[in-house]
């Protein structure tokens, strides 16, 4: 996936690939600039027009939905497939009421009348724990407190039951008790209705919490796909280690110091090249020159966790052992 | 605990010797903001009481962390001791002297001894300026004129806070999110500070760079002596550099104790609930929660007594009536709850 740019080609997504089975949860990771907010919205068919040129296949219970009509794209959205974003409060239209949102939605996918949405916007509201849901149902987005805001965002978005819900930093501007409430709602709708979930964010607390599969991204490449119990017991990746050891996590012992990532991560229009990470990777010299020159290829360093990294499996195991696992 | 180092305007009494003493008592601070209703006929509608009576003090080279969750008077709380936004009564003494009387005689001085690192370093730096300009401001602003010219003081800064001298005559926007912090710092510790008040001076950066510059800001403290005031809703960042730990609830400091042990055992049911809610970067922890209802009731019109009693699950009708004091045994450990967990 790229965009075209005043300043060049800026290829947002390159060659990333998952699958994801019914009922289960995803947790792609990454920091800003890492592409994982472009390709939910690639996923979505989000992402069209004269600048963005999105390439490859993604498959939707059988369709293809590159190749598929822009209508039919519009029809699976909001039916089949459905997204919350960060900012409820911009997500939102600030001149209808919330339940009249939530039902123009439901209707525009379903063929019911009026009243009838009207009654799932209501039946909707209740299940993601808005209190008084017929009287709330009236009111404005701005009558809301931010966590309420997201809760009808979730209502709205599984107001068609949707087979995959996309969630885009969806706790993020919210605060640490409300997050816990809103990630255990989205978890309890998820068991109920067996939807699929991609949750996109940040905390490595959050994937840790809700993900079974946790994909690891850096300047729109992937550098780590595995179980969640992989990626965080196992890393594979110097990033993912670098990740990992940079977070403050209450369930770690305090440290003094806490081990950061040198550098920043580099500009999509200028890519270094080969690996994208190795100006940041302290074991870039132990690829024998390969990391500067050639981009890793993804490979399955044990069953289902896989990783582009050009370390030979000894080196990271060795690294692994001396270096990373006493400061996790 | 100071060093011979590059900047100026070094306090003579800041010697070594009363190094541990302490540096600013907060006593019964409180900002009420008026709240009006309607738009063509603006009525008074009581007060938001976004800060309301705290009480704390901080020791010379202390770090005290406040947490707490949005309108909770965490930032309006930096933003008064600041000297941003007047309080609306209250005490605060700092180094010896009363704050409000040492601002209104000679409010320019204070600005050497108290500075702010804001919580976006995108808005916080001037986009005509230069990098030059943005460090030199506090020199030119206060008429100091450093041992080997402002130019020489602005560039060993530069290295100080990890960038490269000659980045001097650059602009803010050719800088990452990290770097810009980093900026925000340097000039920050210009003039030396005894005090710097750091809102959320992580919480807009990449994971990867948080980390970089936590440790910029305990380095900097371990040289140069220095208190935090560190403001941030990240329980897990606060625990990393604080010394002390204090958590606002509405307006209320509720816990306040030192890192170890309030982490360790936590004794507000609020700070337990807030601990228990961070998730935590192990697919093996996930954990039971315990989960606190609702949000948080609005300042406007706070609850009675106890403002945590109406999502606190061990709330008794003493909650509702009496206030509890913050108070403790233990001065290490205080807590404001009728009904504290075992330190």
């Amino acid at each position: 996936m790229s965009f075209s740019t005043p300043d060049g080609v800026v290829r947002a997504v390159d060659g990333v690939s998952f699958s994801l089975e019914r009922g289960r949860t995803l947790g792609i990771v990454g920091e800003s600039g890492s592409g994982k907010s472009a390709m939910s919205l690639a996923i979505l068919g989000l992402q069209t027009g004269r600048t963005c040129q999105v390439g490859g296949r993604i498959w939707l219970d059988e369709e293809d939905l590159l190749a598929a009509a822009p209508g039919r794209v519009r029809d699976l959205r909001g039916s089949l497939m459905a997204m919350i974003f960060q900012d409820p409060l911009s997500a939102l239209h600030p001149y209808y009421t919330v339940g009249w949102q939530i039902a123009e939605a439901y209707r525009a996918k379903t063929p019911v009348t009026r009243r009838q949405s009207w009654a799932r916007a209501v039946e909707m509201l209740g299940r993601v724990g808005i209190p008084q849901p017929r009287q709330r149902a009236r009111d404005y987005p701005h009558q809301f407190s931010g966590g309420m805001r997201q809760r009808a965002m979730i209502a709205m978005a599984l107001s068609c039951e949707p087979e995959l819900l996309i969630a885009d930093e969806p706790t993020t501007a919210l605060d640490v008790t409300v997050q816990a409430q809103i990630l255990e709602l989205i978890a309890g709708l998820q068991a109920e209705l067996r939807t699929a979930v991609i949750i996109i964010t940040h905390d490595l607390g959050i994937v840790a919490e809700v993900a079974d599969e946790t994909l690891v991204m850096y300047s729109g490449q992937v550098m780590e796909r595995g179980s969640t119990e992989q990626v965080f017991r196992a890393p594979q990746h110097p990033y993912t280690w670098g990740l990992l050891t940079s977070v403050t996590g209450l369930n770690r012992p305090r440290r003094d110091r806490l081990v950061a990532i040198p550098g920043a991560p580099p500009s999509l229009i200028d890519l270094p090249a080969g690996c994208p990470f190795h100006p940041r990777c302290p074991y870039a010299g132990q690829t024998g020159g390969l990391a500067g020159h050639s981009r890793p290829a993804l490979r399955e360093a044990s069953p289902g966790h896989w990783v582009a990294c050009h370390l030979t499996d000894q080196s990271r195991a060795r690294v692994f052992a001396q270096e990373v696992q006493p400061a996790l | 605990m100071t060093n011979s180092g590059t900047a100026p305007a070094q306090d003579p009494q800041d010697s070594p010797a009363d190094s541990t003493g302490e540096l600013l008592r907060v006593s019964q601070l409180t900002k009420h903001f008026p709240a009006t209703r309607g738009v063509l006929l603006r009525r008074p509608a009581g007060h938001v009481r976004a800060v309301d009576g705290i009480s704390f003090s901080m020791r010379r080279g202390e770090t005290l962390g406040l947490v707490g969750e949005t309108g909770c008077g965490k930032s309006t709380t930096g933003r008064m001791l600041a000297g941003f936004l007047p309080a609306t009564s209250g005490q605060v003494t700092f180094d010896g002297r009363d704050l409000d009387e040492a601002r209104r005689t000679d409010g320019k001085r204070l600005y050497r001894e108290i500075q702010m690192i804001f919580q976006d370093p995108y808005s916080a730096l001037n986009p005509r300026h230069t990098v030059g300009t943005i460090i030199a401001a506090p020199f030119r602003y206060q008429h100091i004129t450093p041992p080997g010219g402002i130019r020489r003081a602005v560039q060993e800064l530069l290295e100080q806070v990890g960038l490269s001298p000659e980045h001097y005559n650059r602009h803010p926007q050719d800088f990452s999110g990290g770097q810009r912090q980093r900026i925000c710092v340097a000039r920050a510790i210009a003039l030396r500070p005894k005090l710097i008040i750091a809102d959320e001076p992580v919480s807009a950066l990449d994971v990867s760079i948080q980390a970089q510059i936590i440790n910029l800001l305990s380095d900097l403290r371990d040289q140069q002596g220095m208190a935090y005031l560190f403001i941030a809703h990240d329980l897990s960042v606060v625990r990393h550099i604080s010394d002390r730990v204090a958590v606002m609830y509405l307006g209320k400091i509720v816990e306040l104790a030192d890192n170890d042990l309030l982490y360790a055992a936590p004794r507000h049911p609020y700070t337990r609930a807030l601990l228990s809610a961070v998730p935590v970067p192990d697919p093996t922890a996930r954990k039971q929660r315990l989960r606190l209802a609702g949000e948080p009731p609005s300042p406007l019109n706070p609850p009675s007594g106890c403002h945590f009693r109406t999502r606190c699950w061990k709330a008794q009708a003493v909650c509702e009536t009496t206030e509890p004091p913050l108070a403790g045994a233990d001065p290490r450990h205080q807590v404001a709850c009728h009904f504290p967990e075992d330190g």
